[in-house]
């Protein structure tokens, strides 16, 4: 009775570490998908972080289930534990270099907390998107944006009109 | 379960070789380091199938390592790799100042 207790067990215990072991897989081909034909570097940032780490957790929870030995899962345990701490830091990173270097388009951000006096100095030397960057702001963020208004002197500031303002969002109407 | 773990194996390599295309391909360096961070976790997801597929621990250190050095290089690549001019005005005082401070004092606070 024991014995084929262990055994269904153990067969249960790998069928489940098999399960795991798809989704994780499968979710990080979907992170892989998506870093490579996502438009933006906020999409692709997004999909190496959340679809990424959950499947990279599934792996680990399948190899958890797998070996079954307690200094292994220990070490796994703390493998998920900086996964999930680090994760964070770095898409944060990412995305804020990429908003201060103008690589983000702000007229998709909706409530876009970065507006004001943080990004108030680097809009002259964005190369790319400066021209939805600058309706985006003006757009976003009115409060900040006004304050921000008398410390760069751009071409995009003063002549901007209401009419403007919702030609420029692609998600409005 | 080798099956499940050749579908896994093919899976997590085809995610690499498109976080692969991806570091080609990018536009800028932030791009390039999301692209080495995912080829870093589909390592880590590989080395975790080969340990499933044949049940030994001993590879388990090197996912902890390789956990730890992916994020390390991302940050290092969105912290220091795509500075521009201008665009931390303490950042560039602090770092400029105590080279030149004596040579250039007017072009210095931009």
């Amino acid at each position: 009775m024991t014995e084929v207790d262990a055994g269904t067990w153990t067969t249960v215990a790998d069928v489940v570490a098999a399960i795991c072991l798809l989704a994780g897989a499968f979710l990080t081909f979907a992170a892989g998908v998506g870093v490579l034909r996502f438009p933006s570097l906020l999409d692709r940032m997004h999909v190496v972080t959340k679809p990424q780490v959950l499947g990279l957790l599934l792996l680990l929870l399948a190899l958890a289930l797998r070996v079954r030995s307690w200094s292994a899962v220990s070490m796994l345990v703390l493998v998920a534990v900086f996964q999930l701490a680090t994760a964070p830091v770095a898409a944060h990173l990412v995305s804020r270099a990429g908003f201060r270097t103008g690589k983000v388009d702000e007229a998709v951000l909706r409530p876009n907390e970065m507006a004001g006096p943080l990004d108030a100095p680097d809009d002259e030397d964005a190369d790319g998107a400066d021209d939805g960057a600058d309706d985006g702001a003006d757009g976003a963020g009115p409060v900040d944006a006004d304050s921000a208004e008398p410390d760069h002197p751009g071409p995009g500031g003063p002549g901007r009109t209401l009419d403007d303002d919702p030609a420029g969002r692609p998600r409005d109407h | 379960m080798v099956v499940v773990v050749v579908i896994a194996a093919v899976l997590v390599a085809a995610a690499a070789l498109m976080a692969l295309v991806r570091v080609e391909r990018g536009p800028s360096m932030l791009d390039r380091a999301l692209g080495l961070d995912l080829l870093t976790a589909s390592l880590v997801c590989a080395i975790a199938i080969e340990a499933v597929w044949s049940r030994r621990t001993e590879t388990v250190p090197i996912l902890l390592a390789l956990s730890l050095v992916g994020f390390v290089g991302s940050v290092v690549i969105s912290r220091f790799g795509v500075r521009q001019s201008g665009s931390r005005p303490d950042g560039a005082a602090e770092s400029g100042a105590p080279a030149e401070a004596g040579s250039t004092d007017e072009e210095e606070p931009v």
